[in-house]
């Protein structure tokens, strides 16, 4: 975009060619905001915020997995599974619904910590299929995704879970301002320091080189001496983490969690990555791409919702975004050919 | 009736930025091998795809028997008589050959009468003869991926005849093929010969476009030089019309020592029975050991195993009389050597990703503060470092590499290796697919690390290059080492004959 210098008219078109789709949604999210009331208003603003936090979380996660030219079906299931087990472990003891009522109550940052942990070993799992076994990621992320829900299941017994600690769903849902007027949730910062940690880690370190290397040519990169295996590791691992977060900031946010909690966030994930420009033929996205697209799909979310569409009509308009997404992003490859 | 049975006037191709074909001629006669002939980039792809419909013309004519066409695709090229063997080949190996052949145009018959089923007996009666045809005796259902790249050319090319063609283009057909089957395939392309087929021959060989052409047309910068009856050409004049300048020189005057034995392999054998056995060599403090073989010698072979690419069940690396441990690339990295891959696309440039990332991959560990962050700025003084000392035409480093040339794609590869600085350097095909500028360049290259005492080893299929640039030449045949050769005395007889060297 740094060509036709002097001609702010050619610039944009560049601008549209490259980005069909985000320029669509803005344009789309103006007419919107024009005919609709509220739709501008610190609220809406709020709550795109806050919807957009999370699920850029998790979209970082699956990042390094389709950058490295594989994919993380199990992203949602795993944002659920850590939603439900951070949930039980912060029920409060006074609550009569307990999961399990001998579990001591559990401090929520300690609650974080747990999830985490598994989260690494879940990602580490799909990692060590992937890297060492050599499944493809798509099956085996197909697999883990089942056998996590099942766990999910089996802990939950398949009821919800409620009852959080007061101070656990305050400090998610919390925010500076008040809900009418100028706010902004926590949840923006966690999310920007996530984003900004991941900017570091694609960009500065040789860890995030490795990973556009594996994208780019896995066998160049083995070839020049990069510990593929490790660094697929490193990437799947990073992802459960991520998801961990996410299912743990998810439950919160929602006051409760079930096991059908997540569902479908892979998709999304891998939607908002593909729209903000991570490349399904490896090698190629950015932080602030992810931004863009996980953005870019809320909006998308929110204005179905302000005009009115039936809300089963939704996942129709966003399989058509994700299938649209990757088919102009294959374009722009085939192109350069 | 012309005298031509095809004939491309004043063609004119431009992509955004460069003309690719400047007002180029092309006249084809019927039963004679047709030359085409130039450095990478000068425009013979673009031009045969524009005759095959892949391209479309900016201007100019297509003329078949003197009357005007217009091909629009690929299929409608078929359907002119026109077909194409490509430089890659694209076949189906898991299925069969006659499969392969009548791929997208199988023969039909009706099943109870109405409900078309494919013709299994009739595709491979067919299948059969034009086999016999290319001189190939295999059964007609033996599976593609069994045969070899020569055979699978051969198959190719039955398909081509067997659309009836009256022009074929051959794009670089012997790149992969041992002197055996290049005669082969030349005894093919006489029989075509005689059936008045036109042959289009691409290939950067000279020898091979002296033996079998009957005319050469020379192109330049997507400009048309001319075209010359082969019998009177000369390798000289040919290469001389291709750059547009003299080369002097084909190889630098190498002033480089070779001093006291500092690499040392031993009893190299592959887990594969099939691959290298028993290979023992060792290589001196600055010198350059060409390794020369047939297709299939597994040279590549056995230098990956040294580098820890493939498998072995024995043998030892040592280096100044210790003994190296190398499971993975990475091990033999760490210890010095480094190995330049035959595969530039595949295994080499990582395409989407830019120039200082494709430089710095293999040497990160040199660029970070505190033991974590990578310096940017340190990574754009090697891109520039590099690029003024070999001269790699980019306009920066963070252009994508799959845009450069395949000649300063090597010239960046060789940069991602000498940033770990290492004692030991295998060039595996190094000039491959390069223009003969780009060539000269690149040889300089070597010389100069030789000079500054590192080992290398340079595989190449290209006897000049291994005679012309090798203190000592390694043959190798079907697994074995057969022989040394002092790159003095060396000559393609001596080498062939140890390179045919059998059990």
């Amino acid at each position: 975009m740094t060509t036709t210098k002097g001609n702010p008219a050619g610039s944009l078109w560049k601008t549209t060619k490259e980005n069909p789709i985000v320029v669509l949604m803005v344009i789309v999210a103006i007419i919107v905001g024009i005919t609709k009331e509220n739709f501008f208003s610190w609220g809406n603003l709020g709550n795109l915020v806050s919807n957009t936090a999370v699920r850029f979380i998790i979209a970082l996660g699956v990042s390094g997995c389709l950058i490295t030219k594989g994919t993380d079906l199990s992203a949602g299931r795993q944002v659920g599974f850590a939603g439900c087990l951070a949930g039980i472990l912060v029920q409060r003891a006074n609550y009569t619904g307990r999961q399990f009522a001998n579990l001591p109550e559990f401090n929520m940052f300690v609650a974080l910590l747990i999830v985490v942990a598994i989260g690494c070993l879940i990602g580490l799992l799909n990692g060590a299929i992937i890297a060492f076994l050599k499944v493809p990621p798509f099956i085996t992320t197909l697999g883990t995704q089942t056998i996590v829900y099942g766990g999910c299941l089996v802990l939950t017994d398949a009821q919800p879970i409620g009852g959080f600690q007061e101070n656990y769903t305050k400090l998610i849902t919390g925010r500076i301002g008040s809900t009418e007027g100028f706010n902004l949730p926590y949840l923006l910062f966690v999310a920007l320091a996530i984003g900004l940690f991941f900017w570091f880690l694609y960009n500065k370190t040789r860890h995030g080189k490795y990973m556009y290397a594996i994208g780019g040519n896995e066998v160049a990169a083995e070839v020049s001496g990069v510990n593929t295996r490790a660094a697929l590791l490193r990437i799947y691992m990073t992802a459960g983490i991520m998801y961990a977060i996410g299912g743990w900031l998810l439950a919160a946010k929602s006051g409760g969690a079930s096991a059908s909690l997540g569902m479908g966030y892979e998709l999304e994930a891998i939607a908002g990555c593909t729209i903000g420009g991570v490349s399904t033929t490896g090698g190629i996205g950015r932080v602030t791409g992810v931004l863009v697209g996980v953005l870019v799909f809320e909006l998308l979310k929110i204005v179905l919702q302000f005009l009115g569409v039936n809300p089963y009509y939704n996942y129709i308009v966003q399989g058509i975004v994700i299938v649209v997404a990757v088919a102009l992003d294959l374009r722009k490859y085939l192109a350069k050919k | 009736m012309s005298e031509y049975l095809l004939e491309m006037r004043d063609v004119c191709k431009s992509f955004p930025g460069v003309k690719a074909l400047d007002h180029v001629q092309l006249r084809l006669r019927p039963g004679k091998v047709h030359a085409l002939m130039g450095e990478n980039g000068a425009g013979k792809s673009t031009l045969m795809k524009c005759m095959f419909g892949i391209y479309k013309m900016d201007e100019g004519t297509v003329l078949m028997d003197g009357e005007e066409v217009h091909i629009k695709d690929p299929m409608d090229a078929l359907n002119h008589g026109i077909a194409m063997v490509h430089q890659e080949l694209q076949p189906i190996p898991a299925r069969t050959i006659g499969e392969n052949i009548f791929l997208g145009r199988y023969p039909l018959k009706k099943f109870l009468g109405f409900f078309p089923v494919v013709d299994h007996k009739k595709m491979y009666e067919d299948t059969e003869k034009l086999m016999k045809k290319v001189r190939m005796d295999f059964d007609p259902k033996r599976k593609l991926g069994e045969l070899s790249i020569s055979q699978m050319q051969s198959v190719e090319i039955a398909k081509a005849v067997s659309a009836n063609c009256r022009v074929l283009i051959l794009d670089e057909p012997t790149s992969s093929l041992t002197q055996n089957e290049v005669d082969a395939l030349f005894r093919i392309v006489e029989d075509l010969k005689e059936d008045g087929v036109a042959i289009v021959y691409i290939s950067h060989k000279m020898d091979e476009i002296l033996r079998i052409s009957d005319e050469v047309t020379i192109m330049r910068d997507g400009q048309y030089i001319g075209t010359w009856d082969s019998s009177g050409l000369t390798t000289d004049f040919i290469i001389t019309k291709m750059v547009g300048r003299e080369l002097t020189n084909l190889y630098p005057e190498r002033h480089n020592e070779p001093g006291e034995v500092v690499f040392e392999v031993k009893d190299f054998t592959s887990i594969n029975p099939k691959s290298f056995r028993h290979a023992s060599f060792s290589v001196r403090k600055g010198e350059i050991l060409g390794v020369a073989g047939l297709v299939g010698a597994q040279r590549t072979e056995l230098m990956e195993g040294i580098f820890g690419i493939r498998s072995r069940v024995s043998g030892t690396v040592s280096y100044r009389g210790k003994e190296m441990k190398i499971r993975r690339p990475k091990d033999a990295i760490d210890s010095g050597v480094a190995m330049l891959t035959e595969d530039r696309r595949g295994s080499g440039i990582m395409g989407v990703l830019s120039v200082a990332d494709n430089i710095s991959i293999a040497s990160l560990n040199k660029y970070l503060d505190m033991g974590i962050v990578l310096n940017s700025k340190k990574i754009d003084e090697l891109v520039e470092t590099n690029r003024q000392k070999m001269n790699i035409k980019t306009p920066s480093g963070k252009t994508l590499i799959q845009s450069l040339s395949g000649g300063n794609q090597q010239k960046v590869l060789v940069g991602r290796w000498l940033a770990n600085d290492p004692e030991v350097l295998i060039l595996d095909e190094p000039t491959r697919g390069i223009d003969v500028g780009a060539k000269y360049e690149i040889y300089v290259i070597i010389e100069e690390l030789a000079r500054q005492g590192k080992s290398i080893i340079m595989i190449s299929s290209e006897m000049g290059e291994l005679i012309g640039m090798s203190d000592r030449i390694m043959v190798m045949c079907d697994g074995r080492v057969t022989g040394f050769i002092d790159g003095k005395d060396a000559t393609q007889e001596n080498i062939m004959a140890l390179a045919t060297q059998f059990e």
